[in-house]
Protein backbone atom coordinates (compact mmCIF):
# COMPACT_ATOMS: atom_id res chain seq x y z
CA UNK A 1 0.00 0.00 0.00
CA UNK A 2 0.89 3.47 -0.61
CA UNK A 3 1.09 5.77 1.99
CA UNK A 4 -0.05 9.21 1.80
CA UNK A 5 2.75 11.57 1.38
CA UNK A 6 0.96 14.42 1.48
CA UNK A 7 -0.16 13.92 5.19
CA UNK A 8 3.18 12.07 6.05
CA UNK A 9 4.79 15.17 5.04
CA UNK A 10 2.24 17.42 6.83
CA UNK A 11 2.79 15.88 9.93
CA UNK A 12 6.67 16.33 9.83
CA UNK A 13 6.44 19.41 8.89
CA UNK A 14 6.71 20.76 12.24
CA UNK A 15 9.54 19.37 13.40
CA UNK A 16 11.76 20.61 9.60
CA UNK A 17 10.47 23.73 10.41
CA UNK A 18 12.42 24.26 14.08
CA UNK A 19 15.03 22.58 12.58
CA UNK A 20 15.88 24.99 10.61
CA UNK A 21 14.46 27.95 12.75
CA UNK A 22 17.19 26.91 14.89
CA UNK A 23 20.08 27.51 12.56
CA UNK A 24 18.71 30.12 10.72
CA UNK A 25 17.16 31.98 13.37
CA UNK A 26 15.05 33.55 10.85
CA UNK A 27 11.38 32.37 10.08
CA UNK A 28 11.18 33.62 6.57
CA UNK A 29 14.51 31.81 5.78
CA UNK A 30 13.79 28.75 7.22
CA UNK A 31 9.94 28.67 5.72
CA UNK A 32 11.60 28.87 2.68
CA UNK A 33 13.99 25.81 3.48
CA UNK A 34 11.65 23.45 4.24
CA UNK A 35 9.13 24.27 1.06
CA UNK A 36 12.25 23.21 -1.00
CA UNK A 37 12.68 20.83 0.93
CA UNK A 38 8.76 19.47 0.39
CA UNK A 39 9.17 20.01 -2.75
CA UNK A 40 12.36 18.02 -3.30
CA UNK A 41 10.47 15.18 -1.46
CA UNK A 42 7.28 15.08 -3.67
CA UNK A 43 9.52 15.20 -6.46
CA UNK A 44 11.98 12.16 -5.49
CA UNK A 45 8.99 10.32 -4.48
CA UNK A 46 11.02 7.78 -2.50
CA UNK A 47 8.94 5.22 -0.49
CA UNK A 48 9.92 3.95 2.96
CA UNK A 49 8.34 2.06 5.09
CA UNK A 50 9.36 3.70 8.60
CA UNK A 51 8.01 7.26 9.46
CA UNK A 52 11.87 7.59 11.25
CA UNK A 53 13.64 6.66 8.05
CA UNK A 54 11.72 9.17 5.75
CA UNK A 55 12.34 11.84 8.23
CA UNK A 56 15.94 11.05 8.17
CA UNK A 57 15.91 11.83 4.47
CA UNK A 58 14.34 14.58 4.72
CA UNK A 59 16.81 16.12 7.59
CA UNK A 60 19.09 15.54 5.31
CA UNK A 61 17.73 17.34 2.24
CA UNK A 62 16.87 20.01 4.50
CA UNK A 63 20.87 20.28 5.90
CA UNK A 64 21.58 21.34 2.17
CA UNK A 65 18.96 23.46 1.82
CA UNK A 66 20.45 25.45 4.69
CA UNK A 67 23.88 25.46 4.23
CA UNK A 68 23.06 26.54 0.06
CA UNK A 69 21.13 29.40 2.35
CA UNK A 70 24.08 29.91 4.60
CA UNK A 71 26.22 30.35 1.97
CA UNK A 72 24.08 33.01 -0.18
CA UNK A 73 23.70 34.93 3.16
CA UNK A 74 27.57 34.81 3.54
CA UNK A 75 27.74 37.02 0.55
CA UNK A 76 25.01 39.77 1.00
CA UNK A 77 25.33 39.90 5.03
CA UNK A 78 27.95 37.76 6.61
CA UNK A 79 27.55 37.06 10.10
CA UNK A 80 30.98 38.44 10.94
CA UNK A 81 28.86 41.89 10.81
CA UNK A 82 26.53 40.16 14.02
CA UNK A 83 27.37 41.84 16.94
CA UNK A 84 29.49 40.11 19.56
CA UNK A 85 28.49 39.51 22.82
CA UNK A 86 31.60 39.63 23.74
CA UNK A 87 30.20 40.97 28.02
CA UNK A 88 27.84 38.85 28.82
CA UNK A 89 29.66 35.73 27.48
CA UNK A 90 32.68 36.79 29.15
CA UNK A 91 30.31 36.88 32.36
CA UNK A 92 29.21 33.66 31.59
CA UNK A 93 32.67 32.23 31.86
CA UNK A 94 33.77 33.92 34.64
CA UNK A 95 30.76 32.53 36.75
CA UNK A 96 32.46 29.55 35.91
CA UNK A 97 36.19 29.52 36.77
CA UNK A 98 37.88 31.10 39.50
CA UNK A 99 40.29 34.09 38.25
CA UNK A 100 43.26 31.70 38.90
CA UNK A 101 41.32 29.62 35.66
CA UNK A 102 40.38 26.64 38.38
CA UNK A 103 36.51 25.56 38.40
CA UNK A 104 34.74 27.47 40.76
CA UNK A 105 33.71 24.70 43.30
CA UNK A 106 29.72 24.89 42.66
CA UNK A 107 30.56 24.70 39.01
CA UNK A 108 32.61 21.46 39.04
CA UNK A 109 31.59 19.21 36.08
CA UNK A 110 30.43 16.22 37.62
CA UNK A 111 30.38 13.10 36.03
CA UNK A 112 26.97 12.57 33.63
CA UNK A 113 24.94 9.41 34.53
CA UNK A 114 24.17 7.22 31.74
CA UNK A 115 24.03 9.88 29.14
CA UNK A 116 23.64 7.99 26.07
CA UNK A 117 19.85 6.69 27.57
CA UNK A 118 19.09 10.29 27.28
CA UNK A 119 19.47 10.46 23.57
CA UNK A 120 16.43 7.98 23.47
CA UNK A 121 14.14 10.66 25.30
CA UNK A 122 11.63 13.37 23.64
CA UNK A 123 12.21 15.15 26.79
CA UNK A 124 15.65 15.20 26.65
CA UNK A 125 15.76 17.07 23.01
CA UNK A 126 13.15 19.57 24.13
CA UNK A 127 15.68 20.66 26.31
CA UNK A 128 18.86 20.21 24.51
CA UNK A 129 17.15 22.41 21.64
CA UNK A 130 15.75 25.23 24.00
CA UNK A 131 19.41 24.75 25.06
CA UNK A 132 20.49 25.53 21.72
CA UNK A 133 18.22 28.10 21.13
CA UNK A 134 19.22 29.95 24.32
CA UNK A 135 22.52 30.48 22.78
CA UNK A 136 23.52 34.21 21.36
CA UNK A 137 22.74 34.39 17.55
CA UNK A 138 25.99 34.45 16.48
CA UNK A 139 27.56 31.84 18.77
CA UNK A 140 24.66 29.52 17.87
CA UNK A 141 24.87 29.86 14.13
CA UNK A 142 28.66 29.38 13.83
CA UNK A 143 28.25 26.61 16.75
CA UNK A 144 25.40 25.07 14.30
CA UNK A 145 27.54 25.27 11.21
CA UNK A 146 30.42 22.90 12.74
CA UNK A 147 28.01 20.44 14.63
CA UNK A 148 24.67 19.85 13.15
CA UNK A 149 25.85 20.21 9.41
CA UNK A 150 29.15 19.65 10.20
CA UNK A 151 31.37 21.94 8.12
CA UNK A 152 34.92 22.41 8.90
CA UNK A 153 36.58 25.37 10.87
CA UNK A 154 38.17 26.82 7.48
CA UNK A 155 34.37 26.39 5.43
CA UNK A 156 32.60 28.38 8.37
CA UNK A 157 34.94 30.95 8.30
CA UNK A 158 34.53 31.58 4.38
CA UNK A 159 31.10 31.25 5.01
CA UNK A 160 30.85 34.32 7.99
CA UNK A 161 34.57 36.06 7.59
CA UNK A 162 34.80 35.36 11.25
CA UNK A 163 38.70 34.12 11.38
CA UNK A 164 40.00 30.88 12.62
CA UNK A 165 41.10 31.99 15.74
CA UNK A 166 37.69 33.87 16.72
CA UNK A 167 36.06 30.44 15.28
CA UNK A 168 37.64 28.44 18.19
CA UNK A 169 36.62 31.08 21.00
CA UNK A 170 33.37 31.36 19.35
CA UNK A 171 33.23 27.30 19.22
CA UNK A 172 34.46 27.28 23.03
CA UNK A 173 31.92 29.52 24.46
CA UNK A 174 28.89 28.05 22.58
CA UNK A 175 30.13 24.43 23.97
CA UNK A 176 30.68 25.86 27.71
CA UNK A 177 27.47 27.36 27.75
CA UNK A 178 25.84 24.37 26.17
CA UNK A 179 27.38 21.75 28.52
CA UNK A 180 26.10 23.91 31.53
CA UNK A 181 22.73 24.70 30.35
CA UNK A 182 22.43 20.68 29.83
CA UNK A 183 23.78 19.79 33.56
CA UNK A 184 21.21 22.85 34.79
CA UNK A 185 18.18 21.81 32.68
CA UNK A 186 18.73 17.73 32.11
CA UNK A 187 21.67 16.04 33.83
CA UNK A 188 21.46 18.04 37.62
CA UNK A 189 18.15 16.41 38.00
CA UNK A 190 19.35 13.11 36.48
CA UNK A 191 21.93 12.31 38.80
CA UNK A 192 21.66 9.66 41.53
CA UNK B 1 50.70 23.30 34.27
CA UNK B 2 47.72 24.07 32.66
CA UNK B 3 44.43 25.69 34.48
CA UNK B 4 41.05 23.94 33.89
CA UNK B 5 40.30 27.40 32.19
CA UNK B 6 43.28 26.93 29.76
CA UNK B 7 42.30 23.00 29.66
CA UNK B 8 38.48 23.43 28.76
CA UNK B 9 39.68 25.83 25.48
CA UNK B 10 42.06 22.88 24.85
CA UNK B 11 38.88 20.17 24.60
CA UNK B 12 36.97 22.44 22.67
CA UNK B 13 39.79 23.23 20.24
CA UNK B 14 40.95 19.60 20.30
CA UNK B 15 37.52 19.09 18.43
CA UNK B 16 38.19 21.43 15.72
CA UNK B 17 41.98 20.92 14.72
CA UNK B 18 44.96 18.82 15.46
CA UNK B 19 46.86 19.72 18.82
CA UNK B 20 50.47 20.36 19.41
CA UNK B 21 52.39 17.98 20.78
CA UNK B 22 52.65 19.78 23.87
CA UNK B 23 49.19 21.04 23.91
CA UNK B 24 48.48 17.03 23.83
CA UNK B 25 50.97 16.30 26.60
CA UNK B 26 49.88 19.23 28.74
CA UNK B 27 45.97 18.24 28.23
CA UNK B 28 46.48 15.00 28.84
CA UNK B 29 48.71 15.65 32.05
CA UNK B 30 45.83 18.17 33.44
CA UNK B 31 42.82 15.34 32.60
CA UNK B 32 44.54 12.69 34.61
CA UNK B 33 44.88 14.41 37.36
CA UNK B 34 41.58 17.02 37.73
CA UNK B 35 38.31 14.74 37.96
CA UNK B 36 36.33 17.77 36.50
CA UNK B 37 37.71 18.51 33.54
CA UNK B 38 38.21 14.76 32.53
CA UNK B 39 34.31 14.80 33.20
CA UNK B 40 34.39 17.70 30.69
CA UNK B 41 36.24 16.14 28.55
CA UNK B 42 33.73 12.90 28.06
CA UNK B 43 30.83 15.26 28.24
CA UNK B 44 32.42 17.34 25.08
CA UNK B 45 32.22 13.83 22.82
CA UNK B 46 28.94 13.49 24.10
CA UNK B 47 27.77 16.54 23.10
CA UNK B 48 29.37 15.86 19.52
CA UNK B 49 27.42 12.75 19.33
CA UNK B 50 23.89 14.55 20.65
CA UNK B 51 24.98 16.91 17.59
CA UNK B 52 25.23 15.02 15.03
CA UNK B 53 22.27 12.65 16.25
CA UNK B 54 20.22 16.01 15.94
CA UNK B 55 21.64 17.08 12.63
CA UNK B 56 20.83 13.44 11.02
CA UNK B 57 17.18 13.46 12.10
CA UNK B 58 18.19 10.83 14.74
CA UNK B 59 16.24 12.48 17.53
CA UNK B 60 13.34 10.74 18.33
Amino acid sequence: MEPDRHSELNALRPDLLRFARLQLRDAGAAEDAVQETLLAALAGGKNFEQRSAYKTWLISILRNKIIDIIRSQGREAPLSTLADNDEAEEAMIDALFETDGHWRAEMRPARWADPEASLEQQQFWRVFEACLDHLPEKTARVFMMREVLGLETEEICKETGISTSNCWVVLHRARLALRACLQQGWFAGAEA
Amino acid sequence: MLSCKQATELMSQEQDRRLGLTERIGLRLHVLICDACSNYRRQMAFLRQACRRFGSGGAP
